[in-house]
């Protein structure tokens, strides 16, 4: 079953509630032991980075989580705050990330002009840089927009890393993807039927 | 490029919404949940829920209301009316919703606004002011839904909300809420020359026209609509819709 992981940071009755509206079934999980038996993750996050990887780091979660999606390659879906952790580090903080996928977490106070509001909140649109089971059917929608609120941003080493792009002052990745392991920097719980799509994508991969 | 956010704000009283005229004469619009429900089908871009009497009366928050709402959408939401704490606020985000909205409780515990910034990040907190001409032509700002005066200066209270750690502002005129005769551009042109963080405006939009009008003159990040979304026109019967999305991306570039 899809397990939201519950490391204290993230807006889990959202994304059950999608999943639940899809027809999904997902549940939410904090225990590690509960966490082992899952077929797919799902990680949110919303909040700062170096809170994040303590909680995770703390609660023992980080030894399940490599497991899991390391040696097992089960998919794995990081959301928002929770993509940024698949990177190996952020500017937002010291500690280092989960590393699954080579790339930086950066600030968009070096990077635009100060007349830009931060954080990045709104619809934005999206656009595919390279094919991935997570964006299929996109080519349907007239255009594909998404909710995002976030101060820092993800650039991949690799450009075939990159599944969707964003302009907010500068272009950033807004979905990644390395092998089993995905990342969304909006929130498709918050997308209406763009963030349905993804969700319906992760469900059958 | 982030496309300006139209947010229907909705007005809750009891257990039905209203809808308003400069915060006086409550008209019924219908069941929540099931309005709400058309808003989610017309795939609008947020909602904002505000239980008007919850500060005013001291009445508790309707977290089965909430529930019901967050079970059916896909889209930010966010709630104010009588939030008092931490606590308060984690139940909120529980169900389902990402911002709260902190008027009244401001005014006598501003640190409830550094602790919910500091607990749950500046990007899940709006500070909400409703501001009222006096009889000089004087902006002063009232809270309990329009019933009592605050003695701080507008501009001063913007920033110090800001400094407190919320991440956006909503300003309403009082005097134009309901009124579908355009935003108080002036009004809300002051809070964004003087602050950062995102200020939607509310209070009059009648027309799309008052929403380009709010944007350019006065740099909103974006704008709240009342009336305009529950009603057929002005002094018509209830009718739940949204503005042309064909429109919108025309008129707002």
């Amino acid at each position: 079953m899809i397990t939201i992981v519950d490391y204290g940071l993230g807006n889990l009755g959202s994304i059950q509630n999608m999943f639940k509206h899809i027809g999904v079934k997902a549940r939410i999980e904090s225990d590690v032991d509960k966490i082992k038996s899952a077929s797919k993750i799902l990680l949110p996050g919303i909040g700062s980075f170096d809170t994040a990887m303590e909680k995770i780091n703390k609660k023992g979660l980080k030894e399940v989580l490599h497991e899991k999606a390391i040696k097992e390659q089960i998919p794995v879906l990081g959301i928002c705050l929770g993509m940024q952790l698949l990177t190996s580090s952020s500017e937002e903080g010291h500690l280092s990330g989960l590393g699954w996928i080579p790339g930086k977490t950066l600030t968009y106070k070096n990077q635009i002009n100060k007349k830009i509001k931060i954080p990045h909140m709104g619809w934005n649109l999206v656009s595919k840089s390279s094919e991935s089971e997570l964006t299929q059917g996109f080519e349907d929608f007239e255009e594909v927009r998404f909710y995002f609120v976030h101060s820092y941003f993800v650039k991949v080493a690799n450009e075939k890393n990159s599944i969707l792009k964003t302009s907010y002052g500068v272009e950033f990745d807004s979905a990644i993807q390395k092998d089993n392991i995905y990342g969304a920097q909006f929130h498709p719980e918050k997308s209406h039927k763009f963030g349905m799509k993804i969700f319906k994508n992760f469900a059958s991969i | 490029m982030l496309r300006t956010r139209i947010i229907p704000c909705l007005l809750l009283k009891d257990e039905s919404l209203v809808k308003t005229i400069n915060f006086k004469n409550y008209k019924y619009i219908g069941d929540p949940v099931n309005t709400v429900r058309i808003f989610n089908e017309l795939e609008v871009d947020e909602l904002m829920l505000l239980d008007i009497f919850a500060s005013k009366e001291n009445n508790s928050i309707n977290f089965k209301i909430l529930k019901e709402i967050a079970n059916e959408c896909f889209m930010p939401l966010s709630y104010g009316g009588n939030i008092k704490s931490i606590e308060d606020a984690k139940e909120i985000f529980k169900i389902g919703f990402e911002k709260v909205v902190i008027n009244s409780n401001s005014f006598n515990n501003l640190k409830l606004i550094e602790d919910l910034s500091k607990y749950f990040g500046a990007q899940s907190i709006i500070g909400s002011i409703d501001v009222k001409n006096n009889f000089f032509g004087n902006r002063k700002i009232y809270s309990h839904h329009g019933t009592k005066k605050q003695s701080h200066d507008l501009v001063a209270w913007a920033k110090k909300l800001q400094r407190a750690g919320v991440g956006e502002l909503i300003v309403t005129s009082i005097e134009k809420e309901g009124s579908w005769n355009g935003y108080d551009v002036d009004l809300i042109n002051s809070i964004t020359e003087n602050v950062q963080v995102p200020v939607i405006a509310n209070g009059g939009c009648g027309s799309i026209d008052h929403i380009v009008e709010v944007v350019e003159k006065a740099n909103a990040s974006a704008c709240a609509i009342g009336s305009m979304v529950v009603f057929q026109k002005k002094g018509m019967g209830v009718l739940v819709k949204f503005l042309d999305p064909k429109i919108i991306k025309e008129r707002l570039k």
